[in-house]
């Protein structure tokens, strides 16, 4: 039993040992910036983790440059821009806008113009009064009178 | 009886899928990233020669001819996979390859050239990956091709097997070496 439990007490521990470099900063400010920083770049290593969630050395090297960067006083667009210039779209996990990028951003909004669009023609289509012709009216009539009739006789 | 146009949404929306759909296929392996750095100069570095803990090395040494520079670590099973064709490159191919000793450590990495023969005109310490992440390396094996003027032109993302350089790399040094103004 004993044992049992120093087993799950390594399974918790070890699950939150993860990525744990930590980094001194000298304010609160500071850490705050590199923890938005390591959520928002992506590790280029892994398809679908940011650099705060990744154990891959490019990671672990990532985060020391963005560490490193932000102790010698770089602000955070030129922290984005020396990962952009090195890895390009695939770092930023909100990309940039530009001739590959532009259907990415601008697609949805296009979409919901034509949906806009289409709507408005059923829309107006759903409108517009109903025309009947001379012989169709005439019908109409006499299926009314036909069914008068029919309601008299009983 | 007229013909419902609207008939035909359904049929014009699954071919739109259809397309969309083969282009997914035709996407290569999304591993495999882009670089930023194509046409762009080979990154300014001052770093120590591999072999020789005197020597600082530095973006002028790789300048003056065209040449490989391959981004290795004695960590990583590819680089195996890819060294009897860098050995067989430097031996019968007229380009010299330059070797980034990425994240690793200097006396493995000399032992792990020894055991192999070593290929490469001089390796670059980088065992803090700096050069790399100037270079937008992510993993290693990667192999750069540079012109005379130091400018990369081309990446190669694994490990250079014989068939990769037949038909990936070759091309672009013979294209490079044909018009040296391109």
């Amino acid at each position: 039993m004993l044992r049992f439990s120093v087993f799950l007490t390594w399974l918790v521990a070890s699950s939150s040992f993860a990525t744990i470099d930590a980094y001194p900063f000298p304010n609160e400010h500071l850490e705050k910036r590199y923890d938005d920083l390591i959520a928002e770049l992506r590790c280029p290593q892994c398809l679908n983790t940011n650099l705060a969630g990744s154990d891959a050395m490019i990671a672990q090297d990532l985060r020391r440059e963005v560490h490193r960067m932000l102790l010698d006083g770089k602000a955070d667009d030129e922290i984005l821009d020396f990962m952009y210039e090195r890895y390009g779209d695939f770092i930023l996990y909100q990309p940039r806008v530009g001739a590959s990028t532009f259907l990415l951003w601008f697609g949805p909004v296009i979409l919901g113009l034509i949906a806009a669009f289409i709507w408005w023609r059923i829309a107006r289509q759903g409108n517009e009064p109903v025309v009947m012709s001379r012989d169709d009216q005439k019908r109409l009539q006499e299926l009314l009178q036909e069914s008068e009739r029919q309601e008299d006789l009983r | 009886m007229s013909f419902n146009k609207s008939l035909l949404i359904p049929l014009v929306v699954f071919v739109v899928l259809c397309g969309f759909l083969a282009l997914g296929f035709r996407l290569k392996d999304p591993h495999l990233l882009p670089s930023a750095l194509i046409d762009k100069p080979f990154p300014e570095f001052e770093l120590l020669d591999l072999h020789d803990a005197e020597t600082i090395r530095s973006r002028a040494d790789l300048v003056g001819q065209i040449s490989l520079v391959n981004v290795w670590g004695t960590w990583c099973p590819n680089c195996i996979v890819e060294h009897p064709e860098l050995m067989r490159i430097s031996r019968e191919e007229n380009i010299p390859i330059f070797g980034v000793n990425y994240n690793d450590i200097t006396d493995k990495a000399i032992a792990w050239l020894e055991r192999r023969e070593d290929p490469y005109q001089f390796s670059i310490v980088d065992d803090e990956g700096t050069l790399a992440i100037d270079l937008g390396v992510y993993g290693a094996p990667e192999t750069f091709v540079l012109d005379s003027d130091g400018i990369i032109r081309f990446r190669y993302v694994g490990p250079v097997t014989h068939a990769v350089w037949e038909s990936e790399i070759s091309p672009v040094v013979n294209f490079l070496s044909e018009n040296p103004d391109a």
